[in-house]
């Protein structure tokens, strides 16, 4: 293959360029990875916060099963128990709702609707956003145009609203609501990798592919592609909080995910009716969004500085020196 | 200047044309409204009759020239459920919002800059420990639940204001608190970035060294230049904000023109719907024209830049 026979060469003319991928070789790629995981070992919040996510995706992952029927089975003897005890058993520590099902077992049930509309939809705008961005911006002209008034487009209309129409009009299915999740983030997507790789198109190594007779194709994916990646997934991190909050916030307007399905932003709204006698109803599936959430993004803002070559060296400082020596925290894209 | 205004007219009036004409056409396809709006046993002939007199039985393209035609002589057409004019019902419930916006987006850049421009003199102050709370805060917590948690604290528990209406001062304390996180939250760290910078910059040196005060520094030499990212990201934040007002006017029970699409939208309202997003939409098109104005006065530099990027 072309390209592969042009890389080396394209890789080794620039040993200095910083943001050169470095993972050409497998053992530099090994090597990297553990040097990642040290890094978060290194860093307190950073490490809770990841733990925090793998114990809410297992939970999405094994929990509905080890629940059994404890989240739909009724007992009214037990309606509206409130939480923090255990006299009557284990399931109702969480207290119970109106039909006096187990609030634990409710909220375990719902954390995998969440995520399974939060993740999928992450990960569709991620993919076409990134593809349609690096070859928007690798072309420049026309492409970059269009896709640049495409992006306005989207963008410049309130996200919610478009999203309250389209699910009204067609029936607001989970496969539906993560379709437009995906569209009203592409932009975002979009605009980040056209931005990158319009900025490494011109630059040398590039050029040299290109002397060599690399397809755009083949550029685009083994040069351009990545370089942009961890930036994008960063910002996939970021997203997935945004995406989260906008899930609850349809479901919380009754235009998300249906009952007899159950997600925390469903939950949360169906509480809401209850808030003078049972407050939990509303407050703990909110709860669950929020530390989901700040998890995420904590996570986000260390691997924004984690996968950035010229600022990964703060990280390897103890934390109190490290804190002296940043004085412009990152902003948010 | 002029040519760069008429550029950016151009370039967001695209939007608009797109947003409307979607919302049309998506608005036509959530059914026929006349199995909503007569009783059960009518019979085909009155449905047919209800069809014909509401031009529903038009081809799309028909309608739509009608509704494009109507548009320009301010004509929207009538609410299907009340038999008032679609635009009135859009006007009376715009004023609510826009008062609640923004008070929001006054208080948010205000703030943003008070504590912005203080954590970025004490890094690791007070300050700058609060502007990175709230923007985790803002980026963390959905809006609905902390509007619930606001009425089961302030409403329920302390009963200190009401849980909704509009009556009184009282009871735009949680609407605005509500809406006020997420823009407070994104503005305070772009402030207190770009103050940061800013205030690096050599020419505040010279402005301190010819014995200037640190608050004449601040308000005079640095904001003036840290300012220009903060508006234009203030104009992404409005959009935003409507996201907001549908939550915060659905939950508060707040009589604006979110709430009033929401209802329009369930009730297959299609005139009131359509008044009322192109209401928002050229709203949101005039502040975008606002905030270019703004931004070419502020920043020289920007002027002579087309869009072409």
């Amino acid at each position: 293959m072309q390209s592969s026979l042009t890389e080396p060469p394209a890789a080794e003319q620039l040993p200095a360029d910083s943001r050169q991928p470095r993972e050409h070789t497998k053992e530099s790629k090994q090597d990297g990875k553990l040097g990642l995981f040290r890094l978060l070992l290194k860093d307190r919040f950073a490490t809770a916060s990841a733990l925090i996510l793998v114990v809410v995706g297992l939970t999405a992952l094994i929990g509905p099963a080890l629940m059994g029927d404890l989240a739909t089975k009724q007992n009214l003897l037990f309606a509206n128990k409130a939480p923090f005890t255990v006299a009557h058993g284990w399931e109702y520590f969480l207290g119970s709702d109106s039909l006096g099902r187990s609030m634990l077992a409710r909220l375990v049930v719902a954390s995998r609707t969440t995520l399974s509309v939060a993740v999928p939809a992450v990960a569709v705008a991620l993919v076409i956003g990134s593809l349609w961005g690096v070859w928007a911006g690798y072309h420049r002209g026309w492409r970059e145009n269009v896709s640049m008034r495409i992006a306005d487009v989207i963008m410049s209309f309130p996200s919610l609203l478009l999203a309250v129409v389209v699910l009204y009009v067609f029936s607001p299915s989970a496969a539906n609501i993560v379709l437009i999740l995906a569209l009203t983030r592409i932009p975002i997507y979009l605009r980040t990798a056209r931005a990158e790789s319009a900025e490494l198109q011109s630059r040398t190594f590039v050029d040299a592919a290109r002397t060599f007779g690399a397809k755009p194709s083949a550029i685009i994916v083994r040069h351009v592609i990545p370089v942009v990646l961890p930036t994008l997934l960063t910002l996939a991190t970021l997203e997935f909080c945004y995406v989260m909050l906008a899930e609850s916030s349809l479901s919380f307007l009754g235009i998300g995910i249906q009952p007899p399905d159950v997600s925390w932003g469903l939950m949360v709204s169906q509480g809401r009716q209850y808030l003078q006698t049972a407050w939990w109803l509303s407050i703990f599936p909110g709860v669950a969004i929020v530390v989901t959430t700040i998890a995420a993004n904590v996570l986000a803002a260390w691997l924004r500085i984690a996968t950035d070559p010229a600022q990964r060296w703060r990280l390897a400082l103890p934390r109190k020196r490290l804190i002296a020596r940043i004085p412009v925290k990152e902003t948010q894209p | 200047m002029l040519i760069y205004l008429r550029k950016r007219i151009v370039s967001s009036a695209l939007p608009l044309v797109v947003v409307i004409v979607g919302v049309f056409a998506l608005a036509r396809m959530t059914g026929n409204p006349a199995s909503l709006y007569l009783p059960l046993n009518a019979t085909q002939q009155m449905r047919d009759d209800f069809t014909a007199r509401n031009g529903l039985d038009q081809p799309l393209l028909v309608q739509m020239a009608d509704y494009f035609g109507g548009v320009f002589r301010l004509d929207f057409g009538q609410s299907l459920r009340t038999g008032q004019d679609a635009a009135a019902m859009a006007l009376r419930a715009f004023p609510a919002t826009l008062q609640l916006a923004a008070t929001t987006m006054v208080l948010a850049v205000l703030l943003a800059l008070v504590v912005g421009c203080w954590a970025a003199l004490k890094p690791n102050g007070i300050a700058d420990r609060i502007s990175s709370f709230v923007s985790m805060a803002a980026a963390s917590i959905p809006d609905f639940w902390l509007a619930i948690v606001g009425i089961w604290v302030f409403a329920i528990t302390l009963g200190w204001l009401p849980t909704s209406g509009v009556s009184g001062a009282s009871a735009w304390v949680l609407p605005i608190a509500t809406l006020l996180l997420r823009p407070f939250g994104v503005l305070v760290q772009i402030v207190r970035g770009s103050m940061v910078s800013a205030l690096s910059e050599p020419y505040i040196k010279l402005a301190r060294s010819r014995g200037a005060g640190e608050l004449r520094v601040v308000t005079h030499h640095a904001l003036r230049n840290a300012a220009a990212p903060a508006l234009t990201v203030a104009g992404d934040l409005t959009v935003g904000l409507v996201n907001g007002a549908v939550v915060v006017e659905t939950i508060f029970g707040w009589p604006g023109i979110g709430k009033l699409m929401i209802d329009s939208i369930l009730q297959r309202d299609f005139a009131v719907l359509q008044a009322a997003v192109l209401l928002t939409a050229l709203a949101i098109f005039a502040l975008n024209i606002l905030i270019d104005m703004g931004y070419a006065l502020l920043d020289a530099r920007v002027r002579p830049v087309t869009v072409k990027a």
